[in-house]
């Protein structure tokens, strides 16, 4: 019996039990335990990884048993991984720690609750990238809205109620839907494994395309897509830093992966029929989002902003439905939460000294932070895409996977026109991230140095704790961007098993 | 009348012998240790949960067919008796400390069950009518029992007038279709409906009684009375209001319509489709608007009608109607965990003479109760249908029973006000947990255990929910 994957999921919950069971005022206590066992989950998910068998396309150290199987259900525990989620799962275990790290002084109120919030949200990131039945899959995924609205509501900035709430029936108004769409395939197909669904197929169309669309409701407000995304400043402008490095790094690739999961290999007529409008919607994403970061005045919401726009691609990337489009997307979930994680954790970090996001009252930091200035730069380099880091290496398959798309027709309207504006999307990103990092490292020195030296202490440099948070995430930047093959590889079988699938024109 | 008639309603006896002794007993309680009587009322009850449990499986008809002992039966009965503990454990503290402390409480709840359990076994029309007052008539005295507060005696007098006038719709219903079937035993009108011909008397008459029961449960549009004689009615009382007396309508209808009408389903299906969706729609709308704790779960209770209400619509397909009738059970117990732990809590945190029921004053409460807080919280995630709580698995189940029939469009709504019901239920979260304030609550220690009991049965049952379904589902297979 492999229980490995359950244990990846729930080993969270041990530091949960520990935390819950701890009274008092030792929060240093309880952050250490909250970080330490998310150290074991990553440790549990670098075991995994290690059974993992890259070169087989199929659901691997799969765990299947009978949960509810009475009164006509037949709902599964299951759980396995491919190729396919595998990365992404590494990402979250890698991620939770980091985020746990950045908050050691962030978060002075309620470090019990904060934490339990946390490992709790972990559980169900990891429940949503392994479930492999429907029933099961819907569960954790509206499991991983309670914390993230209790992390922002409790522990947001000035109006964190309303992002909460936002945040949550946005959220919840998707994934309804796909609820009704989950028992309409559970009933008709008298299962609720996806692997079976899968292999049973045969949905006639024009259900399909109904089917097709109340899951990718759901996903494309995770994701999300223009012009569901207006969740998505709110939420991460008044989440704290740890909030908004998950939600950006993890949560949204949920609506991603949900697609790559569920949409294409369940409903490929509709993908297919659906692939130039997604694609539509994909690259007005992508010069929308570019085009509003660059009129933002606070820095988080710019970084926001520009995920719409970088979410743009990836969406852009899977509906070209092809390996290097596919495989493209899935680096890209993985580069987006590395680089973006890093530029909401190094904006918390300056946050936590100034108390604002405001461009204006920064400048001529480059003198005074030498050290934050150039890991922010490798950052905001690393997020618009220059080549040798690693937002470069996915931008580019996907543009490749689009415009191959465009060629063979796929999007058999658009043509290649939606590779070749998408393309613009990539300049406008350098204009945007050099603008920030212009505002705030370079010029005369700004307002905001004197602000805080009126409180009694300069501002300082990056210290060890901060360092070492961000440091895990460089390396990654860099590997990605120089030597990506490994990660390709990782993933190639299953995307091509998936590609195989589509009753591609 | 012989012996195996009076195996059929044994529990019924025994509870309704309790009750006449406890009556008595009550009187030589002195007045201030009327703690004894609620603890005999729970003894009485338990002896008859157990005796309603080792009734599983059996399967008779007594007194001429009057009344029926089956799986369903037990299922409700068993529901009912459990709400009746926890009706119980609810009030022992609260009425002490609202100076309303009477033995006569704990005897009114007891013959109130004793109706309820005759309700769910009743398959004579004159039996469901002789059930529904003997469960109304002790609630319309309870809903008053705080008098001279005159909110609560305006709550009895306004449940005891619109309950009369229900009484009436039901009454004339069943002169109606014993005109139409010459029968008021539902088997026999089942017959007599699929030879007759015409049936416009039959549907009328069905017609008049969905307008009684739909008084008793509180559907659209018939839910006028509710929100003020909830609000009204001691909060102990209301809570077991809520869930009994609904319980109880609800297996009453299942077990009429379901059984004795499907003749005429082609009519009642539309009325019951738009009962349905109003009841959702205007349930979850308006208690939007809602900033008394106790009007939002009043809507809130309206809100849920609705969806059980889902369960009917397809009572006339043969192939969906046990499912769906199993998936109408199964809410039923998870709304009544949800619903008493919810006011468990509003309990806690009332005060004499009204205070503490508004939205705000849960302002900071898991700072300073954060248990209170959590278990509120979990409450709520339930009632809203989201994990890991059975109101997600009883949504999901009813959700089905109404796809698989092919009413998408009403799981449609259905799922829709359930987002909307989201924006109210989550702001009890958050003034709880997002604003600050100095909240007391009474920590008595039987409502400490009701409020973590069914915080616990909320969680729970929602990963392993398997054994309510199979038995659930077993419930309903004789009923057809």
């Amino acid at each position: 019996m492999n229980l490995s994957l359950t244990l990846l999921t729930f080993s969270p919950l041990i530091g949960i039990l520990v935390l819950l069971f701890m009274s008092g005022n030792n929060r240093n206590t309880m952050r250490w335990t909250a970080l330490i066992t998310s150290l074991v989950t990553f440790g549990v998910s670098i075991l995994v990884f290690t059974m993992f068998n890259a070169s087989n396309p199929d659901l691997q150290l799969v765990e299947k048993y009978n949960w509810i199987t009475v009164a006509g259900w037949n709902i599964q525990y299951h759980l396995g991984v491919d190729g396919l989620s595998i990365l992404l799962i590494l990402l979250t275990t890698f991620l939770t720690p980091i985020s746990i790290l950045s908050t050691w002084t962030a978060v002075e109120e309620r470090v019990k609750e904060y934490m339990i919030f946390f490992l709790l949200l972990e559980i169900g990131m990891n429940g949503v990238f392994l479930a492999q039945d429907l029933f099961l899959f819907y569960i954790f995924w509206e499991f991983t809205l309670v914390p993230m609205y209790f992390i922002i509501g409790i522990w947001g900035g000035p109006r964190r109620i309303y992002a909460a709430i936002k945040f949550f029936l946005y959220t919840m108004a998707g994934s309804i839907l796909m609820l009704l769409a989950i028992l309409w395939l559970g009933v008709n197909g008298g299962t609720f494994s996806l692997p079976e669904l899968i292999a049973q197929g045969g949905i006639p169309s024009n259900i399909q395309w109904w089917l097709f669309l109340a899951f990718a409701a759901a996903f494309a407000i995770k994701v999300p897509m223009w012009p569901l995304h207006s969740w998505l400043p709110d939420a991460h402008v008044e989440a704290p830093t740890a909030g908004s490095v998950i939600l950006a790094g993890v949560l949204l690739k949920l609506g991603t992966y949900g697609f790559v999961r569920f949409n294409l290999p369940l409903f490929p007529e509709a993908a297919v029929r659906a692939a130039p409008w997604i694609a539509l919607l994909a690259t007005i994403g992508i010069i929308y989002g570019a085009a509003v970061s660059y009129a933002q005045a606070d820095i988080k919401k710019l970084v926001a902003y520009s995920s719409v726009s970088h979410l743009g691609f990836v969406m852009l990337g899977l509906f070209a439905l092809n390996p290097e489009g596919i495989a493209g997307a899935i680096l890209q979930m993985i580069n987006h939460g590395i680089s973006t994680g890093a530029l909401f954790l190094l904006v918390g970090m300056i946050y936590e000294q100034t108390h604002t996001r405001e461009f204006k009252v920064y400048g001529g930091l480059w003198k005074i932070t030498p050290v934050f200035g150039t890991i922010f730069l490798i950052v905001a380099l690393s997020s618009m895409g220059l080549p040798g880091l690693n937002g470069f290496v996915g931008e580019f398959t996907i543009l490749l996977g689009a415009w191959g798309a465009g060629q063979n027709g796929v999007f058999y309207w658009g043509n290649v026109w939606f590779a070749a504006i998408s393309a613009l999307g990539v300049i406008m990103a350098a204009v945007y991230i050099l603008y920030m990092f212009q505002k705030m490292f370079l010029g005369p020195q700004g307002e905001i140095v004197d602000e805080v030296k009126k409180h009694g202490h300069a501002i300082r440099d990056l210290n060890w704790r901060e360092i070492v948070t961000v440091v895990p995430l460089l390396i990654f930047i860099f590997w990605i961007g120089l030597y990506p093959a490994p990660f390709f590889d990782i993933m190639a079988p299953a995307v091509d098993k998936l590609v195989a699938m589509m009753p591609l024109p | 009348m012989n012996q195996f008639d009076l195996t059929t309603i044994l529990p019924i006896t025994i509870l309704t012998v309790w009750a006449c002794v406890l009556l008595l007993v009550d009187l030589f309680i002195p007045k201030t240790r009327k703690g004894i009587t609620a603890l005999l009322s729970a003894l009485g009850l338990a002896a008859t949960l157990g005796f309603t449990l080792s009734q599983i499986g059996m399967e008779d008809s007594g007194f001429n067919g009057m009344v029926a002992l089956d799986g369903f039966s037990t299922f409700v009965n068993a529901l009912l008796l459990v709400s009746g503990l926890l009706g119980v454990a609810l009030a022992y503290g609260y009425v002490k400390r609202m100076g309303i402390e009477r033995g006569e409480y704990y005897t009114l709840l007891l013959f109130s069950v004793v109706g309820m359990m005759l309700m769910a076994q009743a398959t004579d029309l004159i039996v469901v009518f002789l059930a529904l007052e003997l469960l109304s008539i002790p609630l319309y005295v309870l809903a008053a029992f705080s008098r001279p507060k005159t909110d609560s005696e305006e709550a009895g007098l306004k449940y005891f007038l619109l309950g009369a006038f229900s009484s009436g719709f039901l009454v004339y219903g069943i002169a109606l279709i014993f005109g139409a079937t010459q029968s008021t035993n539902i088997f026999a009108i089942v017959e007599s409906a699929s030879t007759s011909t015409s049936n416009l008397l039959l549907t009328i008459g069905a017609a008049l009684l969905l307008i009684g029961f739909g008084f008793k449960v509180a559907a659209v549009p018939f839910h006028m009375w509710t929100p003020d004689v909830y609000q009204g009615a001691p909060t102990a009382v209301t809570a077991f209001m809520s869930s009994g007396a609904k319980i109880a309508g609800f297996a009453a209808l299942l077990r009429v319509f379901a059984t004795a009408f499907p003749a005429i389903a082609t009519d009642m299906t539309d009325v019951l489709w738009v009962l349905s969706a109003a009841t959702m729609i205007v349930g979850n709308v308006v208690a939007i608007a809602q900033t008394d704790i106790k009007r939002l779960l009043a809507y809130s209770s309206i809100a849920h009608a609705g969806y059980i209400l889902m369960v009917f619509v397809p009572y006339g397909n043969e192939n969906v109607v046990a499912t769906s009738v199993a998936a109408g059970l199964f809410y039923l117990v998870s709304y009544a965990f949800t619903n008493f732990g919810a006011w468990g809590v509003v309990i806690a945190l009332e005060k004499k003479e009204g205070k503490g029921l508004a939205l705000n004053d849960y302002a900071g409460l898991s700072k300073r109760h954060p248990a209170l807080a959590a278990a509120m919280a979990v409450f709520m995630l339930s009632l809203i249908g989201l994990p890991p709580t059975i109101g997600l698995i009883g949504k999901i189940y009813l959700f089905r029973a109404v796809i698989d029939a092919g009413f998408v469009w009403l799981a449609i709504i259905g799922v829709l006000t359930s987002l909307v019901s989201a924006f109210y239920y989550l702001r009890v979260i958050v003034v709880m947990y997002m604003k600050d304030g100095e909240p007391t609550a009474e920590r008595e220690p039987w409502l400490d255990m009701t409020t973590a009991v069914t915080a616990l049965v909320t969680v729970i049952v929602s990963f392993v929910p398997q054994f309510l379904f199979a038995w659930a589902s077993d419930a309903v297979l004789k009923l057809f």
